[in-house]
């Protein structure tokens, strides 16, 4: 299965081959999950039902049930993906009742190759395939009211839900959804063009806001079942430490507690209640057998990192991957010959994903099957760690996706899954096991730690004739995927497109391992070589003495999509008129499918950094609905501003230091700079928006702190480093 | 024994009275709209209404509000009529949606006690709601929307 791949924007080859891996999918029932808050009309439209294909439901009471595929964990596509199918349906969003698709090989992403909600693509996956199964089912339900009415299907039409014939009588679908369900697919579908969309592009309302102002959204962790038993676990602080022994007398003496379970790494305690298991949980007397992480700390992280930056490393000049104009040239050679050069490290922290929503899992285990409910941003991994943990097969594994409480890559994972199914097997009852959040913090997948080394020079007339990025980090693929062929793995992505002209270009990649497990967290290698890009761009500029927002057009010669999101940030932002004591930093990125810039409008007095206003514009191709694509861009720039003010996890004895947001600072509102988001007009395929707006945040407010200071961060967070008035 | 009024109806509760209200809430009164996040009152996730006081129920023991009247997400209104739930609807304010009970307690107690709230009223009341996905934007939109909806601005 191939990614489909715009010229100059390979698909990531190492992330879709796991997730190719992944996908497992079997028919399973549809046991659905529906909307909270819809959640009666969709379970009796399931009952009476027809099936006009894997995403739609018909009740004959007209109740339609669109099944989506992807999860939601805010980014909206409980609402867009219906949108795509309402679209070609005829039918008012409004009208439709959503409901999480079970796992199976109709859902599998074909750009992730998984039943996976990651990378960004729901959309771009979605926007062909859910038209067509919206137009193939509104075909079918046409040919049903013709062959009805004995009429020429070609002389009927569908509106608002029914489907009229030349003579103005009409059926409704739910009259005709069950002999549509009869007649085979048509093999040729015509789908809209843009001009027509009634429905794509609108401001539509979010279909899952409603549940979430009155308590009724049901998350993984609101997930109650007869008889359902609590369970906490108690995990080794020491990364990679083992259970030694454990008392457990005085915990199972405790009120309510049912079971304690050790295991190799953790200890259950399954209790009647969630409170009763968290303080029997934290009665348990355990001695940790210590592991390889024992004497593991940021000193020596970051002293292995820079070791293994003296390596050669892997050069991606031979890539696939690498964009072709990036190939020519010689890097070594031009940077020897440069009038002025340009060398700095730029380093990147560790960053937990922190999603509100803590991790969490229920699990209903019987002797020949399991219901599992899960927040999960990968169905068919979750099923598969489920059933390995029962001792089952995947297909007796239904797994019913709840809403998500915050993904961010997070719930890539299913390490939260096993120890509540063991415990739902072991006890015969149905367990939801809840991870404090000090469990979370301290066991996250965490961003990997990133070294990047940047040598560059320019030439005789001030142009840039040399740019070489050298990076030095773990992998994260290779823990998901050990036999994953790509030796860059995640690592080069946003830099295999490298978008400034350079005539001689070098990338190359050291892969250094630390100890311990690392994870794909919103925008993965974008934020990190964004950072270090868009830092090193506008240094070069101060060295080439010519503006950042000039120097970067004159790189971007010829490419009009790039120039005019540049264009068009800087008029928002008034560039170069910023008020009296007010410093502007840019930054850009092509990524996604998208091009995005952003200003960070800060100050900086008497130490104090204030962010007065980001402005962001992107052109993201054709928009299925703006409100989401703006709360997006929102969401994204706030995630960034945490990470660049704050973001840092760090290790002591292979213990993770940060346990809350005391200590693992996210921003609040009243730190809120003011932001401007727009979204420009554009004809481009959809790109995708999750993760788009995170990662020029950083390097647009370290470049303004440069503007403001004189001083130059190369190293995140923000909070770590002294900043003084020029 | 601790007898309190949950959303108007009284409730008369035997069991552990160190529990956090959260867990009582959750799993003792099956209402799990009231959301656990932290568990420190760092996040404001779980915020409830005591005697219309907002107050993080996840510190909150279950001994402390006897004789008390609690509020819930669930309590404060039957429909999502409510002005903050109207303007939360209208602007489309929730994304993921996990902090979101907490955010609207935290609003309906400010509106309560302040009709006109400006930027940092509303600052210094939702200062205590963490929300991961950034729907802060909309959160102070939304607020002075159901402050006009509350004095009467058509809907």
């Amino acid at each position: 299965m191939s990614a489909p791949t715009r010229s100059g924007e390979p698909a990531d080859g190492s992330r879709r081959e796991f997730l190719q891996r992944a996908a497992l999918g079997g028919g399973g029932l549809l046991l659905t999950l529906s909307l909270p808050g819809m959640r009666s009309t969709a379970r009796a439209a399931a009952l009476q039902s027809s099936e006009l294909n894997a995403w739609l439901r018909i009740g004959t009471d007209d109740s339609i049930t669109i099944l989506v595929d992807r999860s939601e964990m805010g980014q909206g596509v409980y609402t867009a993906l219906p949108m795509l199918i309402a679209e070609e349906l005829e039918v008012d969003p409004a009208r439709i009742s959503v409901a999480a698709a079970p796992v199976g090989d109709a859902y599998v992403n074909a750009l992730n190759g998984g039943q996976v909600t990651g990378t960004s693509n729901s959309v771009t996956d979605a926007w062909e395939k859910l038209r067509k199964a919206g137009a193939q089912a509104r075909t079918m339900l046409i040919s049903a009211a013709a062959q009805r009415w004995h009429v020429d299907p070609a002389r009927c039409h569908a509106s608002e839900g029914r489907v009229f014939d030349a003579s103005g009588r009409s059926a409704s679908y739910g009259e005709l959804a069950q002999a549509a369900a009869r007649i085979p697919p048509p093999a040729q579908l015509a789908l809209k063009a843009p001009a027509q969309f009634k429905i794509i592009g609108k401001p539509l309302a979010r279909l899952d806001t409603p549940s979430k102002v009155d308590g009724s959204a049901e998350f993984g962790i609101d997930i109650k079942l007869p008889g359902m038993l609590h369970a906490a676990i108690a995990l080794p602080e020491e990364l990679g430490a083992t259970v030694g022994s454990v008392d457990s007398s005085a915990a199972a003496a405790m009120p309510g507690v049912r079971r304690v379970l050790p295991a190799e790494a953790a200890v259950i305690v399954v209790a009647d209640h969630f409170w009763q298991a968290r303080k029997a949980r934290d009665a348990l007397r355990i001695t940790w057998r210590s592991g390889p992480n024992a004497r593991l700390d940021n000193a020596s992280i970051w002293t292995q990192l820079h070791s293994a930056s003296a390596r050669t490393g892997l050069s991606a000049l031979t890539s696939d991957d690498l964009a072709a104009p990036l190939k020519s040239g010689n890097a070594s050679d031009a940077l020897a010959r440069a009038a002025k050069s340009f060398n700095a490290v730029y380093e990147l922290p560790m960053l937990a994903h922190a999603t509100m929503e803590p991790m969490n899992c229920t699990a209903d285990v019987k002797a020949d099957r399991c219901e599992l409910y899960v927040g999960t941003q990968v169905q068919s991994m979750a099923q598969a760690a489920a059933a390995e943990a029962a001792g089952l097969k995947p297909a007796q594994v239904n797994v019913h996706t709840t809403l998500l409480g915050g993904g961010f890559g997070r719930r890539l994972e299913v390490d939260f899954i096993p120890a509540a199914v063991m415990a739902s097997k072991i006890l015969g009852a149905p367990v939801k096991l809840i991870w404090t959040r000090e469990d979370d913090m301290t066991h996250d997948p965490y961003r990997p730690p990133i070294r990047e080394a940047i040598s560059a020079g320019l030439d005789g007339q001030g142009r840039l004739s040399a740019w070489a990025l050298h990076i030095t980090s773990p992998s994260i693929t290779a823990r998901f995927d050990p036999t994953n062929k790509d030796p860059f793995d995640s690592v080069i992505e946003y830099v295999q497109n490298f978008p400034y002209a350079v005539p001689n270009f070098g990338l190359s990649f050291v892969r250094q391992e630390i100890g311990i497990d690392v994870g794909y967290l919103r925008s993965v290698s974008h934020a990190p070589n964004c950072f270090a890009i868009e830092s090193s761009i506008d240094e070069i500029a101060a060295l080439a003495s010519k503006d950042p927002l000039v120097f970067r057009q004159e790189l971007l010669a010829g490419k009009a999509r790039h120039l005019q999101t540049l264009r068009s940030v800087a008029e928002r932002a008034g560039w170069g008129h910023a008020p009296a004591g007010h410093f502007q930093g840019l930054a850009f990125m092509e990524g996604y499918n998208c091009c995005i810039a952003q200003v960070a409008e800060i100050s900086v007095d008497g130490g104090v950094l204030k962010i007065h206003r980001v402005t962001c514009v992107i052109d993201c191709g054709q928009v299925v609905n703006p409100r989401i694509v703006e709360s997006q861009l929102e969401s994204g720039i706030i995630y960034g501003l945490s990470a660049a003010l704050w973001g840092d996890i760090t290790l002591r004895g292979g213990r993770v230091q940060q346990r809350n947001f005391n200590d693992y600072r996210i921003l609040r509102i009243h730190e809120m700079p003011m932001l401007d988001v727009h979204i420009l007009p554009s004809e481009e395929k959809p790109g995708g928006l999750g993760e788009t707006a995170v990662p020029p945040i950083a390097p647009a407010l370290c470049n303004a702190i440069f503007a403001a200071t004189g001083k130059r961060i190369r190293s995140l967070p923000i909070s770590a480093q002294k900043l003084a008035s020029r | 024994m601790v007898k309190f009024t949950l959303n108007g109806q009284s409730q008369v509760l035997d069991l552990d009275e160190d529990t956090p209200v959260l867990w009582v809430l959750r799993d003792h009164l099956g209402l799990t709209g009231t959301k656990y996040g932290c568990g420190q009152a760092l996040c404001g996730a779980c915020t409830v209404h005591v005697e219309g006081a907002p107050v993080r129920s996840c510190l909150l023991p279950l001994r402390s509000i006897n004789g008390k009247a609690v509020t819930t997400i669930e309590g404060i209104s039957r429909d999502r009529t409510h002005a903050v739930q109207r303007a939360w609807i209208e602007l489309d304010v929730p994304q993921c949606g996990y902090c979101q009970s907490g955010q609207i307690m935290s609003a309906v107690a400010l509106l309560a006690n302040n009709a006109s709230p400006n930027d940092a009223d509303i600052d210094a009341a939702l200062a205590g709601n963490l929300c991961r996905c950034g729907t802060y934007v909309r959160i102070r939109k939304a607020i002075h929307r159901a402050a006009e909806l509350l004095r009467g601005a058509p809907a």
